[in-house]
C-alpha cells in the first residue's frame, strides 16, 4: 500500500512522445549524414572503407578523380532499410565524413525513400552540423 | 656439361641445397621462408637498396646482411627471425615511412600494397620522426601511368624495369639521398608499349594506372582468369570486374607465354568494350541504323541465307575457337556455301599441314636460340611480349638477331640485311659473308612475319625462308626453327578450323572481286578486321554485320547483330604458338548482345539445318573431333616432323614494309578505347617533337 501511494504522487515516467524527448547519448546511432570541413570541401575521400565494413552491404559507392584531380565519389548509397545501425562506417571512416547522427525519426512513406543519396546525406550534414560537432568531440576522449 | 656446384646452408634450423650463385634469398625461397623486401624482383637485375631482406649470418660480419644480393656459401647458418633481424628491418621500415604520406585511403595501391603489408609486420605505431616530410612534384609521365613521386620509396623497379625489358631508357633517378626523384628526366610520355607493367612493380602507390584511377578497391573487384587477345601472343591475363563492369585488366604469370608482364593494349583498351557497342540488333533503313528486337531480325535475315543465292562470309580477327568453328559449320553445312574467308591478311598458306603456321619454336624456345633472323617482321608492335623476350636474350647472352625488313627500332640492335624478298637468298647461298656466319649457329630461330606471307609473293617468301632454315639447321629433329608470328588472335585458330575454301570456294581475293562486279547475293561480315578496307566490302546485294563494335564494317552492313567481345563468353583462345588456353566469361553480354555460337546454333535451326550441338560442352567436343590438337590444353601439342609444303611462287621486288603502322588502334576494342586514342596521339606527338629536334 506504502508503494501504490509513494507512486501515486511522484512525477510520471511516461513521457508524451512526440512533445517530450528522452535525452540521448552522443553515441545514438541514427540516421546518417555526411559532413564537410568549415571551408565547404566535402570530407569524404571515397576510399570505400565504410561500403567494405558495413556487414549489411547497405553502402554503395561509386568514385572518379574530380576535375581538380582529387579523389571524390560520384554516388554514395545508403539504404537505409537494409542498414542495421551498428555505426562501423563511422568508425571506419578516416576523415570522420559519414556519421550516424541523433535524429531517428525518419519513416518515409514509400520505401524509395528510404535509399539515401550523396545530396541527401549532405543536406543532413549541413543540417545537423552543430551537433554532430559537438557530439563528436564530446565521444573523442573515450575514443 | 659441368657438374652444377650446390651449396648446403641452414636457414632457420632447416637445411636446405641450392645451386652455387644463388642468394640467400633464393635459399630462403626454396624452403618457403619468406623475407620481405621491396626492390628485389626475380625477373629484374638485384639492386640491394630498399634493406628491407636483412638477415643476420652467424659467423659473417657483426651486422644484419641484406639477403637479395649476398651470396649463399658452403655451410652458412642464417637466421630471419632473430632480434636483431627484427630490430633491423623495424629500422628500414621506420625509416620507409618517414617520407611516405599516410595517404592510404585515397591511394589506389592500398589493398594490395607492399609497404602497406610489409609495415603491418614490421612497422611500429609512432616515428621518431617529428620533421616536416618530403614532398615531391608529380611527373607527367602520358595517359597510361598516374604519378603520385611523393609516395615513391626509390626501389628503383621502375628504372630497371624500362632499362633491362622495355628497352626504353627514359626513366631514371635524378639527385641523391633525400632529393632523390625517379621520374623521366625530361618530361615526356613514356614510349614504351610495356609501361603498364610499371604499375604492378611498384610496391607502393607512386606508379598508379591512370585510367583506373579512383574507380575500383581491389577488394571488391571478382577476378577471373582469362587471354588477352590484342596480339597472338595469348598472354594470360585476369580481368577484374566490378558489378558487372570490367575495371581492370592485370597479367598472370605464365613462365611458357608472357612471364608476368603483358602489353598496355591488353591492359589499358578495357573501355574500349564498352564504348561504341553495338546493344541490340541494327537494321538500316534509308542510310540509318534503327534498333529491332532479335526475332525482326532473324526474320528480315532468314529469306536472304536462301540456299540458291551466293553467300560469301569473312571472317575478322578477334574470334573464339568455338566461335569460328560454329561459324564455320554454319556457312558450309547449313548455308551449303565454301565462300568463306578468315584470312583477312590474305595469309598465303592454308591450315593443311600446322607446323607451316605455327610459332614451332615455342615463346620459351626463345631462351635457348642462339640467333633470331626476323623476316618482315616487326616484333616490338606485333608482338610486344615476344619481342621482350628476345631482348632479354639479346641483352643477357649477347644473342645476335638479324633483320631482313622495314629497318624499325626494336630497343635491341641488330643487323640489318636488306628489306626486299631477294635478300633472303644472299642469308644461305653459301658465299656471302652472312651466310657463313649464319651457318655456324646451332639453334637459329626465324621469325616470318605473318602479314608479309599475306604479300601477293606470300607462298614465295615462304619457300625462301623455308630454304632458308634448311640450310643454316634450322630444321633439326629436335630443333623447329622456323617460325611464324602471327598478330591477330583468332589467326591459329581460323588456319587450324580450316575457316577458308576447303573446296571451290572463294578466298578473300575472289570475294572481293565478286563484289566489286556485284555478283555476291548476301555477304556476312563476321567480325572487324583492320586488313581489308570497308570501302572494298561494298557490293553485296544484303550485307550482315555480327560483331561486337560498331566499327567500320558495321557501317556497310543493312543488318547488324550484336554479340560477345572476349571478355564475355567463357571461350578457348590459340595463341601463335598453337598453344590453347581457356579464357572465362567476367561478365555478362551487354545488353542484347548473344554469345557468338548461339547465334549461329539459333539461325541454322531456323533454316531447318540445325548444327550438331546444344552447349558449350557439345560444341567442344566437335571442336576437339575436327582439330584433335586442342586436347593439350594450356600446352604445346607435341612436334610433328618438318614436311616441305609443296608449291612456288616468284618473288616481287617490292620491300617489305611495316604492317602494324597504329600499334593503339590495331583491331575494333582498341579502336574504340578512349585511352588507347590518348596513347596513339601521344606517341604521334612525341615522333613529331623528335623529329622536329632533329
Amino acid at each position: 500500500m506504502s508503494i501504490t501511494l509513494k507512486n501515486l504522487f511522484s512525477k510520471n515516467v511516461t513521457l508524451l512522445y512526440p512533445w517530450e524527448k528522452t535525452p540521448i547519448s552522443p553515441r545514438f546511432r541514427g540516421e546518417h549524414a555526411l559532413r564537410r570541413y568549415p571551408n565547404g570541401e566535402e570530407r569524404c575521400i571515397a576510399c570505400k572503407l565504410c561500403e567494405a565494413v558495413c556487414p549489411a552491404q547497405a553502402i554503395t559507392i561509386e568514385a572518379e578523380p574530380r576535375k581538380d584531380g582529387s579523389r571524390r565519389t560520384t554516388r554514395y548509397d545508403i539504404d537505409m532499410v537494409k542498414c542495421i545501425y551498428c555505426g562501423l562506417c563511422e568508425e571506419a571512416c578516416p576523415v570522420d565524413a559519414i556519421v550516424e547522427g541523433p535524429n531517428m525519426e525518419f519513416a518515409m512513406e514509400n520505401r524509395q525513400d528510404l535509399v539515401y543519396s550523396k545530396a541527401k546525406l549532405l543536406e543532413n550534414g549541413d543540417k545537423l552540423e552543430p551537433t554532430l560537432a559537438e557530439r563528436l568531440q564530446k565521444d573523442a576522449p573515450f575514443r | 656439361m659441368s657438374e652444377i656446384k650446390t651449396i648446403t646452408l641452414t636457414i632457420d634450423g632447416q637445411q636446405t641445397t641450392v645451386p652455387a650463385g644463388s642468394s640467400i634469398m633464393d635459399a630462403a625461397k626454396s624452403l618457403d621462408i619468406e623475407i620481405p623486401h621491396f626492390c628485389f624482383h626475380k625477373r629484374l637485375s638485384v639492386a640491394g637498396n630498399c634493406r628491407m631482406c636483412l638477415v643476420q649470418v652467424e659467423g659473417g660480419p657483426p651486422k644484419p646482411t641484406a639477403s637479395c644480393c649476398f651470396p649463399a656459401g658452403d655451410g652458412m647458418v642464417v637466421h630471419t627471425q632473430s632480434d636483431m633481424v627484427k630490430d633491423a628491418r623495424k629500422g628500414v621500415m621506420e625509416f620507409l615511412l618517414i617520407n611516405h604520406p599516410l595517404d592510404c585511403p585515397i591511394c589506389d595501391q592500398a589493398g594490395e600494397c607492399d609497404l602497406q603489408d610489409i609495415s603491418v609486420s614490421y612497422g611500429s605505431d609512432q616515428s621518431h620522426f617529428a620533421e616536416q616530410k618530403r614532398a615531391v612534384e608529380d611527373k607527367d609521365i602520358g595517359p597510361k601511368i598516374k604519378t603520385v613521386m611523393t609516395r615513391c620509396i626509390h626501389c628503383t623497379r621502375c628504372i630497371r624495369f624500362a632499362t633491362e625489358v622495355a628497352g626504353v631508357e627514359e626513366m631514371g633517378a635524378t639527385f641523391r639521398g633525400e632529393n632523390m626523384s625517379v621520374g623521366t628526366y625530361v618530361e615526356s610520355a613514356l614510349q614504351s608499349e610495356l609501361a603498364g607493367n610499371m604499375i604492378d612493380l611498384c610496391p607502393v602507390g607512386a606508379l598508379t594506372s591512370k585510367p583506373y584511377a579512383f574507380t575500383g578497391r581491389n577488394w571488391e573487384l571478382i577476378k577471373t582468369p582469362s587471354v588477352d587477345i590484342m596480339d597472338a601472343v595469348g598472354s594470360n591475363i585476369e580481368v577484374h570486374s566490378r558489378a558487372g563492369k570490367v575495371m581492370r585488366i592485370i597479367p598472370r604469370e605464365n613462365d611458357e607465354v608472357n612471364e608476368e608482364w603483358i602489353s598496355d593494349t591488353a591492359r589499358f583498351s578495357y573501355d574500349g568494350l564498352y564504348e561504341n557497342r553495338i546493344t541490340s540488333p541494327l537494321l538500316k533503313n534509308k542510310g540509318k541504323f534503327r534498333a529491332i528486337g532479335w526475332k525482326k531480325a532473324v526474320e528480315t535475315l532468314l529469306p536472304k541465307l536462301d540456299n540458291k543465292k551466293t553467300i560469301a562470309g569473312l571472317v575478322g580477327d578477334l574470334h573464339a575457337v568455338e566461335d569460328l568453328f560454329a561459324f564455320n559449320a554454319f556457312m558450309k553445312t547449313t548455308l551449303g556455301s565454301d565462300h568463306v574467308d578468315a584470312r583477312m591478311n590474305g595469309f598465303a598458306l592454308d591450315g593443311s599441314y600446322r607446323p607451316s603456321y605455327l610459332f614451332n619454336t615455342t615463346i620459351e624456345g626463345v631462351d635457348s636460340a642462339d640467333a633470331v633472323v626476323i623476316i618482315g617482321s616487326n616484333p616490338r608492335l606485333e608482338a610486344p611480349i615476344i619481342n621482350a623476350r628476345i631482348r632479354k636474350n639479346v641483352v643477357n647472352r649477347q644473342m645476335p638477331v638479324y633483320m631482313v625488313g622495314a629497318e624499325v627500332d626494336l630497343t635491341y640492335k641488330y643487323k640489318h640485311l636488306g628489306d626486299k624478298p631477294e635478300n633472303i637468298a644472299e642469308l644461305y647461298d653459301g658465299k656471302s659473308a652472312i651466310s657463313k656466319e649464319l651457318a655456324k649457329f646451332e639453334k637459329p630461330l626465324i621469325i616470318l612475319g605473318a602479314d608479309t606471307l599475306g604479300r601477293s609473293d606470300g607462298l614465295g617468301i615462304y619457300k625462301e625462308a623455308e630454304k632458308l632454315a634448311d640450310k643454316i639447321g634450322a630444321l633439326s629433329s629436335n630443333w623447329t626453327g622456323l617460325n611464324v608470328l602471327h598478330n591477330k588472335a583468332s589467326a591459329v585458330a581460323a588456319l587450324d578450323l580450316g575457316v577458308y575454301p576447303e573446296d571451290k570456294g572463294m578466298d578473300l581475293g575472289k570475294t572481293l572481286k565478286a563484289l566489286e562486279k556485284g555478283t555476291v547475293d548476301t555477304l556476312i561480315l563476321y567480325g572487324d578486321s583492320t586488313h581489308v578496307d570497308a570501302e572494298k566490302l561494298k557490293g553485296a546485294k544484303f550485307t550482315v554485320y555480327i560483331g561486337s563494335h560498331r566499327d567500320a564494317y558495321a557501317e556497310v552492313a543493312d543488318l547488324v547483330l550484336p554479340v560477345t567481345p572476349y571478355t564475355e563468353k567463357d571461350a578457348w583462345w590459340v595463341n601463335t604458338e598453337g598453344r590453347l588456353q581457356e579464357a572465362k566469361a567476367s561478365v555478362a553480354p551487354l545488353m542484347n548482345a548473344k554469345e557468338d555460337w548461339k547465334v549461329f546454333r539459333h539461325l541454322s535451326g531456323e533454316l531447318g539445318k540445325p548444327l550438331p550441338f546444344n552447349s558449350l560442352e557439345e560444341l567442344r567436343a566437335h571442336v576437339l573431333k575436327k582439330c584433335p590438337n586442342y586436347k593439350y590444353n594450356n600446352c604445346i601439342a607435341p612436334a610433328e616432323k618438318w614436311v616441305s609444303i609443296a608449291g612456288a611462287d616468284k618473288l616481287l621486288k617490292k620491300s617489305f614494309v611495316e604492317t602494324v603502322t597504329n600499334f593503339y588502334k590495331s583491331n575494333e576494342i582498341l579502336k574504340a578505347s578512349k585511352v588507347m586514342t590518348e596513347c596513339a596521339e601521344s606517341s604521334l606527338n612525341k615522333n613529331k617533337a623528335m623529329r622536329k629536334a632533329g
